[in-house]
């Protein structure tokens, strides 16, 4: 009889949804069905058993191919990589559990190296303005139990976060909000009409780049004075029937997105969000969320904060203490000013989103990709480790898109002799210790507890 | 494991009623033995202070709101993580330490036991990943019950019996300690950007009022017969005049008998009353009150207090009493963030500058000091700073030192521009009265130890109890004129056994030692209807499923359970 294993956790986007049905089949070894999961989260779960998965560790050889070397070449190889690296990059993490973020940190300290993940490029504008301003938010059970006035800015859930809307933000039914979308007014900031905006009950077709200007006129309008009649493209009737529904609400839910941190303005428009946030808060309740991409990219962010007081680009090759500052030490600008002399590309696929001259500069030095999958960068380089899908065949916490922690599941075994990303990176850490005869440092005297109780439960 | 011999020392152990006398302290394993073994390693204490491993009462070192302080606070590291021991993991941070750094010094105070303060139920994983990371202490948790939509609908309809069930199958989910207030029933009410300054201000919509919901968990607390007593942070933090409210509430525990079989004696412990103890009616007229509070905290024996000193430090503060911070943003306009957590809780966190060039930090500071100094018994009232929100806890060899010295007091006294509003505002001035260093060892280990309902563990020497032991650099009977010494010594033991492992040797980490997570396991006949509810609030409230709430146990490795049968 195949087996259905509820409440399980979606690895795709930062909704981090945990109310997937998996069928597996009989020997737990296939994925038969999915239940609830969105169209690409249901391909997440099925393209675990795709047959041309790697399964062992892919080299490149002088010749240009690649060649399948054991785990055990491919840590030493990282582990001497790492070693003789002046200022390795260790990048990525939007697609693996908090244990594996731990396990790479403390490889990361040990090599010296810049540890920085997918946030220096999409959410690290958020975090400078919330490095300036704070951060007045929430968990999504609040948006859904009390949120009554909800605005989308820069954002597309309905394509980005597919369930977002139903599970949390528009259509549900919450403690206080029992009428759903019906008791809800959909405000959506956008310049284009996506498929979001075509929902919201108002949507302000805002001039692309000026969103800070608008901003400023909410906080205008909310602070009592008078604007133009124009702002940013947007009539100042419309702007005034907008302000007039966020004061009149009783719980104002602002979510933006990269729309927001991407455009003219970057984390100066989050700053004018928060604040925004902020002066609600002397009318009415009010809550800002940022649209976090992956399922997991939340958890760097958490994990290196209590590790090293920095959620991302954080420097540690001076030795004695960590040193944050993007710009100077985010992953872009490292790359393209060839200051780094390895890279790690972990749960991420820094091959497609990387500038081209910034992979050019990073293909000079040696470039290790960990990732279950092909990719872009898998495939240009030197070597691929493939790794379990977390989520899927490996459990661990992560961290949804309001910070709250979610304990994943696995629902079937990995590939035979195929590690985890904790499991690798601890192996990489202890052969590091062994050739620079150095004692390993493990905090717990039982690190790998995980390992005996990380059955289905 | 091993043996160990801490010879000649001046012991110290207000549990044994030990004042100073020479004597040998001897280890075996993890636990304090009556004699050694031939073969035990002599550690010499001649002319130093031996002490039980200390105990925390009440800091917040592990968890979201405490994360989301660091993340939000890069300036806090900067030129602020001066401590990097080779081989040992990086120390960031000042007033909100990375993990690793609050293991580390906490044990180089000889610390053994933290009590993360405030854990939000649905952020519990978090919590304990943090525990997970924090060396060498041993560490408990607190859930926060007290804007808790279960918990106010079932004091609502007065069922005792149903609040405590969910309890304890809450504390069993998270792995926590003993049952939390904060700010009664005002949290719930900031979820709509309102509070409940004093404790007869009715909830929105759940129409109870904070007084019943401090009764209500009094009255759970002590039918669950747990460890701990509630731990309550009162309603109207930090406003001028709150002291009246403070009152109020202590008065809800009159006439209430412990019930456990940990040697409690208090029903209800009231935590960092220095925010509580105020006078005035703005801030123009702030006022000290502390001897008002600790004439009655002095007078009712089942009650204990921590102090939460402030220490005149730029920090960060914290807590679950969502419209306090967004109070205090409103104050100082610094950054702000804020947490609401569904069906459960709330949290803000606002960065704080207590300068002493202002009367009503100075004041604030006289006041952390005047209560300690008031206090009729030590062993009931705690020394802790609030961690981060007063202060660091690293400061609190610092309040040691202005406890145990006049002259240490007037001297920072002294350095105040409004000095004489202090001096007005307070009685600091015409208190010359200094504590001892048996009263501190009763404020940090014996006192907290048996208030938390763990003194068959931590807070004393008596053999049988854990092998944490440590050691300072002081001589009971040649005291050092100069203070500062007080705290150097206090900042780094020269010795410090946790566990029956020597993890600290003049001031330096050692070990990374065998840390133990704490929790509490009360055991509950089966309560359907609360079964019942729990679901029915997963499914249609919550936003993550049941099966993914209870902290896995893989997250808490080295766990300490202890087991509390409730006889129904």
């Amino acid at each position: 009889m195949p087996k259905l294993i509820t409440q399980v956790g979606c690895p795709y986007c930062g909704a981090s949804c945990d109310d997937i049905e998996v069928l597996v089949s009989d020997d737990g070894k296939k994925i038969l069905e999915t239940r609830n999961a969105c169209v690409i989260g249901n391909e997440i779960f099925h393209h675990v058993s795709n047959p041309d998965r790697p399964k062992r560790p892919r080299q490149r050889q002088t010749d240009g191919t690649m060649k399948e070397i054991s785990y055990d070449e491919a840590i030493d190889f990282t582990a001497k990589t790492l070693i003789k690296a002046k200022k390795p990059l260790i990048y990525g993490f939007g697609s693996t559990n908090c244990e594996g973020m731990s396990a790479v940190a403390r490889v990361a300290e040990k090599a010296g190296a810049v540890l920085d993940n997918c946030a220096s490029i999409c959410h690290g504008p958020s975090f400078l303005a919330i490095f300036d301003n704070g951060y007045p938010s929430c968990t999504l059970g609040e948006v859904k139990n009390r949120a009554d006035v909800v605005i989308f800015w820069g954002c597309n859930p309905m394509h980005a976060h597919p369930r977002h809307t139903s599970r949390y933000s528009i259509f549900p039914r919450g403690f206080f909000t029992n009428k759903g979308q019906m008791q809800r007014t959909v405000i959506s900031v956008d310049p284009r009409e996506t498929d979001t905006a075509k929902l919201a009950d108002i949507h302000l077709m805002i001039r692309q780049g000026h969103d800070y200007d608008l901003f400023d006129a909410f906080r205008t309008v909310l602070r009592g004075y008078d604007i133009p009649a124009e702002v940013a493209g947007i009539k100042k009737e419309q702007i005034l029937e907008a302000a007039e529904k966020m004061k009149k609400a009783r719980f104002v839910m602002i979510f933006f997105g990269m729309g927001c941190t991407h455009t003219d303005g970057r984390n100066h428009n989050i700053d004018a969000a928060i604040s925004l946030t902020r002066d609600l808060n002397s009318i009415t309740k009010a809550s800002i969320m940022a649209m976090r991409g992956h399922y997991n990219i939340a958890g760097p962010g958490q994990v290196w904060s209590w590790q090293f007081g920095f959620p991302y680009c954080i420097d540690l090759s001076k030795g004695t203490h960590a040193h944050m500052n993007p710009g100077e030490t985010s992953s872009i600008d490292l790359a393209m000013r060839d200051e780094v002399d390895c890279f790690v590309n972990v749960g991420t696929d820094a091959g497609a989103h990387f500038p081209i001259e910034a992979v050019k500069h990073l293909k000079k030095h040696p470039f290790i990709t960990v990732d279950p999958n092909i990719c872009m960068a898998s495939e240009i380089a030197d070597l691929h480790i493939p790794v379990r899908v977390v989520g899927v065949e490996e459990p661990g916490v992560v961290y949804r898109m309001d910070n709250v922690p979610i304990q994943f599941k696995k629902v079937i075994d990995g590939p035979e002799g195929v590690p985890s990303d904790e499991e690798l990176f601890d192996r990489i850490y202890i052969r590091m210790c062994e050739l620079t005869e150095t004692e390993p440092l493990w905090i717990h005297v039982k690190e790998h507890a995980k390992a005996s109780s990380s059955q289905v439960e | 494991m091993a043996e160990f011999l801490i010879k000649n020392g001046f012991v110290i152990d207000p549990t044994q009623k030990i004042n100073g006398d020479i004597a040998d302290i001897a280890i075996k394993d993890d636990k304090i033995v009556e004699k050694a073994g031939p073969g035990a390693k002599i550690i010499d204490a001649k002319g130093k202070v031996v002490m039980a491993g200390g105990v925390d009462v009440h800091a917040h070192v592990a968890g979201p709101k405490v994360n989301i302080g660091r993340t939000m606070r890069p300036e806090d590291k900067l030129f602020k993580s001066p401590h990097a021991q080779e081989n040992y993991r990086m120390e960031m941070g000042f007033s909100i330490p990375s993990t690793f750094k609050t293991g580390y010094d906490y044990a180089r105070m000889g610390y053994a036991f933290v009590m993360e303060a405030a854990m939000p139920p649905l952020h519990s994983p978090h919590v304990h990943e943090e525990i997970h990371d924090t060396p060498i202490i041993d560490e408990g948790a607190l859930p926060v019950f007290a804007n808790n939509w279960f918990v106010m609908e079932y004091l609502k309809n007065g069922e005792i019996e149903n609040s405590a069930a969910y309890c304890a199958w809450l504390l069993s989910a998270t792995k926590g300690y003993g049952i939390k207030l904060v700010n009664p029933g005002g949290t719930a009410a900031w979820a709509w950007g309102l509070n409940c300054l004093t404790i007869h201000d009715p909830v929105p919509y759940y129409d109870i009022t904070p007084a019943e919901i401090i009764t209500g968990l009094i009255k759970t607390n002590e039918y669950l017969g747990l460890p701990h007593s509630v731990h309550i942070h009162q309603n109207s933090l930090g406003v001028p005049g709150n002291y009246a409210v403070t009152l109020e509430s202590l008065k809800l525990a009159e006439g209430v008998k412990a019930r456990n079989k940990f040697n409690r004696d208090q029903v209800m412990h009231s935590t960092h009353i220095q925010f509580h103890s105020y006078g005035g009616d703005s801030w123009g007229n702030f006022e000290s009150k502390a001897k008002d509070v600790m004439d009655y905290v002095n007078s009712h024996k089942n009650i204990t207090v921590d102090l939460g000193c402030v220490t005149l430090d730029e920090t960060t503060t914290m807590t679950a009493d969502g419209p306090f911070e967004h109070h205090l943003n409103h104050l100082n306009h610094l950054k702000w963030a804020n947490t609401d957590v569904e069906l459960e809780t709330a949290a803000g966190v606002v960065p704080y500058v207590y300068d002493k060039d202002i009367k009503v930090c100075g004041i604030q500071w006289a006041i952390g000091l005047e209560l300690a100094l008031y206090a009729k018994d030590p062993s009931r009232t705690f020394i802790t700073t609030d961690h981060p929100n007063a202060g660091p806890f690293t400061r609190y060899p610092r309040v040691i030192k202005w406890l145990m010295s006049k002259n240490a007091r007037e001297e920072t006294l002294n350095t105040f521009k409004h000095c004489s509003k202090v001096v007005d505002a307070t009685d600091i001035q015409s208190i010359d009265s200094e504590m001892s260093l048996y009263n501190i060892a009763e404020m940090t280990r014996s006192g907290p130890a048996k208030a938390l309902g763990l003194s068959h563990m931590y807070g004393g020497l008596g053999s049988g109890l854990d092998a944490n032991v440590a050691v300072f650099d002081l001589n009971i009977n040649d005291m050092p004129d100069d203070p500062q010494k007080i705290e150097d010594a206090f900042l780094r033991a020269s010795w410090f056994i946790k566990s029956g492992q020597i993890v600290v040797k003049d001031g330096e980490i050692t070990n990374h030692g065998n840390k133990r997570t704490v929790w509490v396991n009360a055991k509950v006949k089966e309560n359907p209807q609360v079964t019942r509810d729990i679901h029915d609030k997963f499914l249609k409230n919550y936003t993550v499923g049941i099966d993914n709430y209870s902290v896995r146990d893989y997250l808490a490795p080295n766990p300490y359970v202890i087991n509390v049968d409730v006889e129904a």
